[in-house]
């Protein structure tokens, strides 16, 4: 029994590190000194150095955090309401419906939300004769539309689990329906709202597939950059990158998860309380 | 009471025109492309060009390496879940982390990154090569393609698992001791069937980008190994075939949608037969 | 005193997917007064005290609150305030903050509402706890919370969901005297929802009893106990033998086989009537003393009295006794004219049989199923 636990645990750490060879190549040599990313030659902070000159690439990490910024926080807005609007809805008929609907984004596979998203683009595009087809506008929509997804199902659960009188007390003591939700309800959601933001955000900072089809000419994002790199040769400055973004991203997910993990303990104290608070 | 009852509903409106819009319309036009012709007349000649040999060795080669991405998946992500919810709950936590760290990583850049590992020269066969072996030929072969496929979506498979694992209530692995059940009978009739539905969410998560993606067969597959992913690309991309490009699609979908409906009855049955 | 009419509900009907759950009621509320709507789960009950916190509109129908029309006023513009079933404080708000809300909304000073939430906090025992996170109290300190968040507002009319529902029974019985002297200090009009007769009996001043969306009987407890209307009334409000009788004569009933005096009239000659004996009101006396005999089957011991089962004619009744009577044993009973209450046969005429299926656990099984509604 403890042979086998020792022996699983070394399958665990394998498993990470078959997980993280890449990513240690990948850092390892964005300190090269040469610029082979295939033979480490000595330890050098060049690319570094190199990549606060690269503005092409500074411009597409913009760019990309621009579109992250604006696709999460205006999906948040869409989506937070729309979970509110979906919770008030009985028809479970058109609950289902609206779920099947919401889900297609997540389930299709990308290339599919892709092309399907760049072939309504160039159909309207052609309609109303615009000089091009694809622009910064198509991918923004783009980005909205796979993050939606990720919102409702993280404040729709929070909105069922809310006491269902919180909103009527809010009203019973004075507040207007819209005070009620600002001051009562969304402060009890914002846990789900958060990390539906957050989850977007990072979802849009990575994506490649879909930009890749419905993005325009002269905008530029970071995963897009990579990919016409990757078609002749990466140099170890998107290394450096790859290496500053990784420590970043590890950063946010332990803030997260710091936030996500408060936000547990106080529902664990509250379940625990509910259970040995003895009944009649 | 009835317009209040609406009012209360109108915060969803936004988001229902947004999905019209751009989740449903766009399927409308992938369907009307894959069966009309460049002059917009009704063909089914898209799927006619589909019924090639070559279009055939495709989609079996793609639904082939999908297959096996995902049972290796299943293979390797088992016990490290396993194992992950058999830990403290601090380290759980820390463990999942790094578990989807990786995913956070712009795919690409990782996979290019592979290149360099499994290179005729590359650091995999420089380090073989210390120890006295190889050098081995791993790079552009069918091999390192599903590689790709399982390192970029393992995490899929480990995250679904392990959540209907941790969720386990461990009292059931004692109860089943307690009844007589060895560990092995305990894993097949207790532990497996109750965190069935981890394994077929895992399973859609990680057979569902597999069967779709373009860009891992190119790049570790030197070209060698076309996929459907990249062959929509490339009609969409360089081709400009919209029509043939959104055909190849619709059967992608359908394919997809066909294997989910098998996979979700294959669980159901199983669940029959555990309760 | 002149009484004054604060709530008037007018031929109010409510339909719930074409169940109508509330069927033409008329009540009057009068200022000051502590109301209890008392009934099963399903009768109605909270729908009423919704419609009157304004969170459900009736179907038609008239709500009067101090001489106004308010159907169609919202519920925050009501001078009502609610103490929810499960409390619904806000959990993101620590205890101060949660009841000085209402205040807030009303743009009073902060000084003026500290000194007002100080004082509430007094009065319902939680001084010190002002910066306690909510979630983290006992049900009996949430709910105290909850009632001075409401009463904080001064409402004209206080509505109680079965605010004691989710408490132990130790708490309970101490939260009814709290919440009996704190509306006697007040005088606010306290409408309280329950289905806990217990709990009605004690507190109100005017117990309404409800059944299938209809008002049964408005009364006293003492009325609604000794004079139930019907034997619905009869079997929710306390223990009684309910039986088939038919009236003689003004002042004479015959049932079980037997004949009795007793102190109604005005009802037709050979009337089927329904009679009502409390368990408490029959003295065991030996066989020959008796007016009915019967067999004991089984005795419970109840630390102030014994609750023994006789099968008198095949009909088990139930008979509170101090004296101690054994299983098998024949014994004879005797019940005085005032003893015998009579009521006119209504829907609910054989609907509740004698005690012959009656355990303890059943009937705490089917406390513990009452749910809201």
């Amino acid at each position: 029994m403890k042979n086998a636990k020792r022996i699983n645990k070394i399958y665990t750490i394998l498993i990470f590190a078959f997980l993280y060879a890449p990513i240690a190549v990948l850092i390892l040599f964005s300190f090269n000194d040469s610029n082979s990313t295939g033979v480490f030659t000595g330890f050098s902070l060049q690319w570094y150095k190199e990549l606060l000159t690269d503005t092409a690439t500074l411009n597409a990490l913009k760019n990309t955090l621009i579109l992250a910024v604006l696709s999460s926080l205006i999906a948040t807005l869409i989506g937070t309401a729309a979970a509110v609007g979906i919770n008030k809805m009985k028809n479970k008929y058109i609950q289902q419906t609206i779920n099947t609907v919401t889900n297609i984004p997540m389930m299709n596979p990308d290339i599919v939300t892709g092309i399907s998203m760049m072939l309504l683009f160039v159909f309207v595009g052609g309609i109303v004769n615009a000089s091009s087809n694809l622009s910064f506008w198509t991918v923004l929509i783009a980005h909205i539309t796979f993050n939606l997804p990720y919102i409702i199902l993280n404040v729709l659960p929070k909105l069922r689990e809310m006491d269902r009188h919180l909103p009527e007390a809010a009203l019973d003591l004075g507040c207007t329906p819209m005070q009620s939700f600002f001051k009562v309800e969304l402060p009890a959601i914002m846990p789900g709202v958060i990390s539906g933001l957050i989850m977007a955000f990072t979802l849009s900072l990575d994506d490649f597939v879909i930009s890749y089809f419905t993005v325009g000419n002269g905008f530029e994002t970071l995963p897009i950059r990579i990919y016409s790199m990757t078609k002749k040769r990466v140099t170890p400055d998107m290394y450096a990158l790859s290496t500053f973004i990784f420590v970043a991203i590890l950063v946010l997910l332990l803030v997260s998860n710091f936030v996500g993990e408060r936000d547990r303990t106080k529902q664990a104290i509250k379940n625990s309380k509910k259970k040995t608070g003895a009944g009649k | 009471m009835k317009k209040r009852s609406l009012l209360g509903k109108a915060p969803a409106a936004p988001y229902l025109v947004w999905s019209v819009l751009f989740i449903i319309a766009p399927l409308i036009f992938v369907a009307y492309y894959a069966f009309t012709d460049k002059n917009g007349n009704f063909t089914t000649a898209n799927f006619g060009s589909l019924a090639t040999a070559e279009y055939a060795e495709i989609f079996l080669r793609s639904a082939c390496f999908a297959f096996l991405a995902t049972i290796i998946c299943l293979v390797i992500a088992y016990p490290v879940a396993y194992y992950i919810s058999k830990t403290k709950p601090k380290t759980q936590k820390i463990l999942m982390v790094l578990v989807m760290l990786p995913m956070w990583m712009n795919f690409l850049i990782r996979t290019y990154s592979w290149m360099a590992i499994l290179e005729d020269t590359g650091l995999l066969n420089t380090a073989l090569g210390y120890i006295g072996l190889g050098p081995y030929h791993m790079i552009n072969t069918s091999g390192a393609v599903i590689l790709g496929m399982v390192y970029n979506f393992l995490p899929y498979m480990i995250l679904p698992i392990y959540t209907s694992l941790s969720k386990l209530d461990p009292r059931l692995v004692e109860a089943s001791a307690d009844l007589g059940c060895n560990a092995t009978r305990t894993l097949f009739h207790v532990i497996l069937p109750l965190s069935r539905s981890g394994i077929i969410s895992g399973i859609t998560m990680v057979f569902v980008p597999s069967i779709s993606t373009f860009y891992i067969s190119q790049k570790l597959g030197g070209g060698k190994f076309d996929l459907i992913g990249d062959t929509i690309e490339r009609q969409f991309q360089t081709a400009y075939n919209y029509n043939l490009g959104s055909a190849i699609s619709f059967v992608l979908m359908i394919l997809i949608i066909l294997s989910m409906t098998v996979m979700n009855r294959f669980g159901e049955e199983e669940g029959g037969m555990v309760a | 005193m002149e009484k004054n009419k604060i709530i008037e509900l007018k031929q109010i009907v409510k339909e719930f997917d074409g169940e109508r759950v509330l069927d033409s009621i008329d009540i009057d509320i009068f200022d000051k007064e502590f109301v209890t709507l008392l009934g099963p789960s399903g009768c109605g009950k909270t729908t009423m005290l919704r419609i009157i916190g304004g969170f459900v509109k009736a179907d038609s129908g008239e709500l009067w609150f101090d001489g106004k029309e308010i159907s169609d006023v919202p519920p925050y513009k009501r001078h009502v305030n609610t103490v929810f079933q499960k409390y619904a404080l806000f959990p993101h708000l620590n205890v101060y903050d949660n009841i000085a809300f209402g205040l807030r909304l009303k743009k009073m000073p902060e000084k003026e509402i500290y000194d007002k939430v100080e004082e509430m906090l007094a009065m319902v025992n939680l001084k010190g706890f002002e910066k306690r996170n909510v979630n983290l109290l006992s049900g009996g300190q949430q709910q105290r919370v909850a009632i001075a968040r409401a009463l904080i507002n001064s409402p004209r009319v206080l509505l109680l969901d079965e605010p004691l529902g989710a408490l132990d029974l130790k708490l309970r019985k101490d939260m009814q005297n709290e919440l009996k002297n704190i509306q006697q200090k007040t005088g606010i009009t306290f409408i309280y929802v329950t289905h806990d007769q217990e709990e009605a009996l004690s507190m109100s001043d005017k117990v309404v009893v409800m059944a299938n969306g209809q008002i049964q009987q408005i009364g006293s407890p003492t009325d609604i106990y000794n004079e139930p209307v019907n034997a619905f009334v009869a079997d929710f409000i306390g223990e009684s033998n309910i039986l088939d009788g038919e009236m003689l004569c003004d002042y004479r009933v015959k049932f079980a086989g037997a004949e009795f005096d007793c102190l109604d009239k005005g009802f037709d000659k050979n009337e089927k009537v329904d009679v009502v004996v409390r368990p408490e009101d029959v003295d065991v006396v030996p066989v020959e003393k008796g007016m009915l005999s019967g067999v004991i089957t089984s005795v419970t011991f109840k630390g102030v009295h014994y609750e023994i089962i006789v099968s008198v004619g095949g009909f088990k009744w139930m008979i509170q006794t101090t004296d101690y009577a054994g299983p098998g044993q024949k014994i004879g009973l005797y019940i005085e004219p005032d003893a015998i209450h009579i009521m006119k046969k209504s829907e609910f005429s054989n609907m509740f049989g004698d005690y012959s299926t009656y355990s303890e656990e059943m009937e705490h099984l089917s406390d513990l199923t009452e749910e809201d509604e």
